[in-house]
């Protein structure tokens, strides 16, 4: 990998260039790019964005077009529970999707925790990009002992699956403070669980990055300038290395999303009273051989709808962006 | 050769060194072997007193020393629920997971090299198509929902009436689409005792049939990994000059694409493979989950929910070794397979 990844450079050329003198304002260049261009033509896309941006917009909107309240105890009647969906038998038309096995609202419980799952997702990413971008510039541009240390480190966390990690680190915080405070803290815990081990592919990507950026002129120039490391790191090489940090986010997020759910239905994520897709999931898989299959497979099915629009719009970027980062 | 089978090693050595400072630091914090051996009555003077015997106020290094001593004898102290070594439990649940790895990785290479040079050889074949769309839809499956899908359609069974059932066409196509169920879910089956604490599923019809749904569970979240890699690779290599010279020479197809094509496109594919063996490793801890089925990543759960900390920290080292072993394994091949990797240099 690593012999072809001084390559990946040569992906930041796409950003359009601008030799007029009247030089157009930044939405205009955006929407003359060759990224909305190719958008355009790609119906596959299109469509994935507009699930994936119904699927936030409904996720965030939970508390104004949900039917009802999963958190709220008072209006959930334990007598509702397992109510297949409406198009089944002995259903009930006020729950759509039919209810769980507490009786909440499937349809509600869903859209609650649809949006769990990309706060958790969105959250982790940023926290990974944050400390990987940070200790991948750091590691490219000054090499030596902090490169060899930085990517020593990477090296021995990615030897170990990232799911790996976050399973072992998820235990030992579950042992030692108890389940009462995990399920507290849970939300905030599963970013950092998920966020600090998968910082090394972030790390590692713009460590190529910045290797091939960091022999080019204007890097030079800026140093001959007399600008700081600070300065030139950040301002003129992280901007270069921005194209494969999108590619990779969306597969990260989509990463983290699995990686949240696959924590939740092992119990080491979010708890049942405020549920993520994974322990909704979770929750319903003990009902599965009692014939009450909608109450895993209605939220299995959105998550795999919602990773699948990410995965697909991720692949969409890396060929329009087309860094030679992964080959799988 | 030597120099860089000494820093694999060596490597290999610190990695472990820090796994069980780790592992050291778990049981340090979180197990008081006291309060699982004495009961009520026994006096804070008392503990005082055994806490000294045990040597549990010693510094930390001193007690480093003695556990990672004990460690390598095999001692990783007694696991609190079952009341044996740790070590015997963990070897007692070996077999299964590694049963269910080895079926996994089976199906995994068996079904990967041909469809993936396949696609690669005819990229806009429709089949090509359906796998490489039906791979990223593989990708996005959970590996646990995966298993659920299998449990529902093959052991619980599906019954369709999408279709109007007093129509010939309708109950046909009902027919089709609704599965009987049956599988078994459930446990190992029927086990035959090989050695030791090694019983295996491998040599009755019942165990192997046990062993199809996990399996599959377990190698579907691979399988389009693989095959995309395998793909990618392979059309790279297409593109190779050595490769032009081979057709330009007349050699066979069959024998371009499978033995010197293949060939270099399995290079990535081994390094990438030794990674995913841990990842499987991983994986394994949600397929033994939801099939009940009776290994470490059950027991590590299990022991997770008891707070069983030396089965915990027994768990980890036994997956470190494992992670290790087969990250150098794969370095050495790598740098056996391809002589251009540079073996004294750091990797760059």
């Amino acid at each position: 990998m690593s012999q072809t990844t001084p390559s990946a450079a040569t992906a930041s050329a796409t950003t359009p260039k601008t030799n007029s003198i009247v030089v157009p304002g930044r939405w205009q260049r955006f929407r003359e790019s060759y990224l909305i261009y190719s958008f355009k033509r790609d119906w596959m896309a299109q469509v994935c964005l507009l699930i994936f941006v119904a699927m936030v917009i409904g996720a965030f909107l939970a508390p104004l077009i949900a039917p009802a309240d999963p958190y709220d105890l008072a209006t959930i009647d334990i007598m509702n529970s397992e109510l297949p969906p409406v198009w089944m038998e002995g259903s009930d038309p006020d729950f759509l999707l039919g209810t769980d096995s507490q009786g909440r609202d499937l349809l509600s419980t869903i859209l609650y925790g649809t949006r769990v799952s990309l706060l958790i997702g969105f959250g982790a990413v940023i926290l990974q990009a944050l400390l990987g971008v940070t200790f991948g510039l750091l590691a490219g541009y000054m090499g030596g002992r902090v490169d060899a240390f930085l990517m020593r480190m990477a090296d021995i966390q990615l030897s170990f699956s990232t799911l790996m990690v976050a399973i072992v680190v998820g235990a030992i915080i579950k042992a030692t403070f108890g389940g009462a405070v995990f399920s507290d803290y849970a939300l905030v815990l599963l970013i950092l669980i998920i966020g600090l081990a998968e910082w090394p592919q972030y790390a590692r990507t713009v460590r190529a990055s910045v290797l091939a950026e960091k022999s080019k002129e204007y890097v030079d120039a800026a140093r001959v300038m007399g600008f700081r490391s600070r300065r030139i790191m950040f301002r003129h090489i992280l901007p270069n290395t921005l194209s494969p940090i999108f590619v990779i986010s969306t597969v990260q997020i989509a990463n983290a999303i699995i990686s949240e759910a696959a924590l939740s239905f092992l119990g080491l994520g979010m708890p049942e009273t405020q549920p993520s897709l994974g322990s909704l999931i979770k929750s319903g898989f003990d009902y599965l051989q009692s014939g009450s299959w909608w109450i895993t497979l209605i939220p299995g099915g959105v998550l795999i709808l919602l990773v699948l629009v990410i995965n697909l719009l991720g692949d969409w970027l890396r060929d329009v962006m087309n860094p030679r980062l992964y080959k799988g | 050769m030597i120099a860089f089978l000494i820093k694999r090693l060596m490597h290999a050595v610190l990695v472990m060194f820090v796994i069980s400072i780790i592992s050291f630091a778990i049981q340090d914090n979180l197990g008081d072997p006291l309060r699982e051996m004495t009961g009520q009555a026994v006096s804070e003077a008392q503990r005082e007193v055994m806490r000294d015997e045990m040597g549990l106020n010693d510094p930390f290094i001193t007690q480093y020393l003695r556990f990672a001593g004990n460690a390598l004898q095999g001692d990783l102290g007694t696991s609190y629920f079952y009341k044996q070594p740790a070590t015997e439990v963990i070897l007692r649940h070996l077999p299964a997971t590694l049963e269910l790895v080895m079926a996994s990785s089976l199906i995994i290479i068996l079904l990967s090299a041909p469809i993936g040079v396949f696609a690669a050889i005819r990229p806009r074949n429709w089949l090509s198509r359906l796998f490489m769309g039906t791979s990223i839809i593989g990708i996005s499956v959970p590996v646990f929902l995966t298993a659920i899908l299998l449990i529902q359609v093959f052991a619980i069974g599906v019954t369709v009436d999408w279709f109007p059932s007093d129509t010939q066409w309708g109950s046909i196509l009902n027919g089709m689409l609704s599965t009987d169920g049956g599988m078994p879910s459930y446990g190992r089956g029927e086990l035959t005792h090989v050695a030791g604490s090694w019983s295996s599923g491998f040599f009755t019809a019942d165990g192997l049939w046990h062993l199809v749904l996990p399996a599959i569970s377990l190698a579907s979240i691979m399988l389009p990994l693989f095959i995309r890699l395998i793909r990618a690779e392979m059309m790279e290599v297409l593109q190779s000059d050595y490769i032009k010279f081979a057709r330009a020479k007349g050699l066979g197809l069959g024998r371009i694409y499978f033995l010197h094509a293949l060939k270099n496109t399995m290079l990535p594919v081994i390094t990438v493979g030794g990674v995913q063996i841990g990842t499987m490793v991983a994986y394994t801890i949600l397929t033994e989950t939801v099939f009940q089925w009776p290994g470490m990543g059950l027991m590590f759960l299990e022991a997770i929910t008891r707070s069983d900390i030396p089965l915990i920290v027994a768990y980890l080292m036994m997956v470190g070794v494992i992670f290790v072993v087969t990250n150098t394994l794969v370095d050495l091949i790598y740098g056996l397979v391809n002589p251009t990797v540079k073996l004294a240099g750091k990797p760059a």
